[in-house]
């Protein structure tokens, strides 16, 4: 069955058409080679990028940013969620400071400096 | 009275790449004036993903995109002034600011304007109802969420399908709160494609077009709010209403760029985009006046912000260094289907000239058509084109016939 996905990877947007066929799945309308993979793990695995903010405990009312290194498995972006919930961090902290070594495959690490 | 060469007027992505790019021009005695403590912008509190594709090939967060100009800002010599308000621009470059040390003025050799946006408020929207706390601009709740580790709600409905919007119905998801519906005015979406996609169908929130909010419930707190579809004149159809109950309404219906300081410069705006009329090289019609970035039409994408920036700034550099040559000015004009097109003059007709424009309604299938008097000077096909992206389309050097008068830009259907 083909189905019309949205390349999500980059603002542009492509409209692709992707198919399971026998062996392989074929994707078309994709302006680059990024669009073509995201098509094919789109319909067997998709996945996503998963950003968010961390409490600093030695700095009331403020938050650290964070995000996963690598895309995650979409369906474990909630309990990636609440495993980050159980963290808080102490400053000062430098972009790119590892948060959580094992988030499905991934790191998670820090994307803002607070000081 | 103290004198810089350039000044430019806000730290986030459009002014600091502007203030680089005339650094690097050869201009060493640039400054940037912001009001708020660090440079960035509105790029620190836009955690998610996805800039720096098209600029620097890679995909940053916000605060991952602002970290790589500033870093680069201290390397150089570029005095910045954080902390600090400009309260009045005069048309010969005369800045008055405002910080913790007193009042500064400066006289600036040119003058970058680089503000930004402020957002659409509900009192400019004129909602009926009462008064109640839990109503936000969308950016106010992402600015306490993302910065202040602050959720304003549990249950939220957003007025507007805004990028800002989308992206804020993703991330309290995500914080564990329950968003009911998106709801926008107009039969198609304000956001990118990508955005309705990874924001709202990843977690099944739903859309509803042709959908506006009519009544606002609650005495302290919000408890509800209505909404109801609307006609083709967006007047909302009787019998269509229906309550929702929410503790939180996220208002995200668009951005008017900051110009009072352009108003009191006597710089004329564009009634369309809110920005200065700016040429080519994103100069005003006030001599050594230049704007960039949101403040001169509102985009999409921070890269294509950035890209201004720089053309602002390498402009400023050359006024400064005496190196710029003023040309009759061609027009440019929106012809069928376009909203507005941007430079809104073009004065070096020899140059390479990247065209930036919006188109009224979505379309599938369609040419864009650049054309002078009778003759096309390009022509372009587009599977799809929505007021939500904008589009760019660049003419090549020398195809601008002198004395043929306007540059038109149109919809073929």
């Amino acid at each position: 069955m083909k189905r019309e996905l949205i390349c999500i990877l980059c603002p542009k947007g492509c409209t692709l058409q992707a198919e399971i066929l026998e062996t392989e799945v074929s994707v078309t309308g994709n302006a680059c080679l990024r669009g073509e993979r995201y098509g094919k793990e789109e319909l067997l695995a998709p996945k996503r990028t998963v950003t968010a903010v961390l409490p600093v405990s030695n700095r009331p009312d403020t938050a650290v940013s964070v995000k996963t290194e690598k895309p995650v498995p979409k369906e474990k972006v909630m309990e990636l969620m609440q495993l980050l919930q159980k963290e808080s961090l102490i400053a000062p902290l430098e972009p790119g400071q590892c948060v959580l070594e094992d988030a499905f495959g991934t790191r998670v690490i820090t994307t803002c400096r607070v000081l | 009275m103290k004198e810089h060469k350039i000044v430019v007027i806000g730290g986030g992505p459009a002014g600091m790449a502007a203030a680089l790019a005339a650094y690097e021009a050869g201009v060493k005695d640039v400054v940037i004036l912001d009001r708020e403590e660090r440079l960035g912008g509105i790029l620190p509190q836009c955690i998610h993903n996805g800039f720096g594709l098209h600029k620097l090939g890679q995909e940053l967060t916000g605060p991952e995109y602002a970290e790589y100009y500033a870093e680069k800002i201290r390397k150089t010599d570029i005095k910045v002034y954080t902390g600090t308000m400009v309260t009045s621009l005069t048309e010969d470059r005369v800045i008055t600011a405002s910080n913790e040390k007193g009042i500064l003025q400066i006289r600036a050799g040119a003058v970058i304007l680089a503000m930004g946006c402020r957002e659409r408020s509900r009192g400019a929207l004129g909602l009926c109802g009462t008064r109640p706390a839990g109503i936000y601009t969308a950016g106010t709740a992402q600015k306490l969420l993302n910065c202040h580790g602050l959720l304003v709600g549990k249950r939220v409905v957003i007025l507007g399908s805004g990028d800002i919007g989308l992206i804020m119905a993703r991330r309290m998801t995500l914080q564990g709160a329950k968003v009911e519906a998106v709801c926008e005015v107009m039969p198609y979406s304000g956001g990118l494609q990508r955005n309705l996609v990874q924001c709202l169908e990843d977690f099944d929130i739903p859309l509803y077009l042709s959908t506006t909010v009519v009544k606002i419930e609650g005495r302290e707190r919000l408890e509800g709010v209505v909404l109801a579809e609307v006609d083709e004149n967006r007047r909302p159809i009787s019998g269509t209403e229906r309550s929702i109950s929410c503790d939180t309404l996220l208002i995200s219906c668009g951005l008017i760029p900051e110009n009072e300081l352009a108003r009191m410069a006597n710089i004329t705006l564009d009634p369309v985009t809110g920005g200065a009329l700016v040429d080519e090289m994103r100069q005003t019609d006030a001599e050594g006046i230049f704007a960039c970035g949101n403040v001169l039409h509102v985009h999409d994408l921070v890269d294509f912000v950035s890209d201004e920036g720089e053309v602002a700034g390498l402009a400023a550099a050359e006024y400064v260094l005496g190196e710029a040559q003023s040309k009759v000015a061609v027009p440019t004009v929106s012809g069928n289907g376009v909203r507005y097109v941007l430079p809104q003059r073009i004065c070096d007709q020899e140059r390479e000239i990247p065209l930036y424009f919006r188109v009224s309604q979505p379309r599938r299938n369609v040419n864009l058509i650049i054309k002078q008097g009778d003759s096309v000077l390009k022509k372009v096909k587009r599977i799809k084109v929505s007021p939500g992206e904008m589009e760019k389309v660049v003419l090549p050097a020398g195809c601008l016939r002198k004395g043929k008068g306007e540059i038109k830009v149109e919809v073929e259907v």
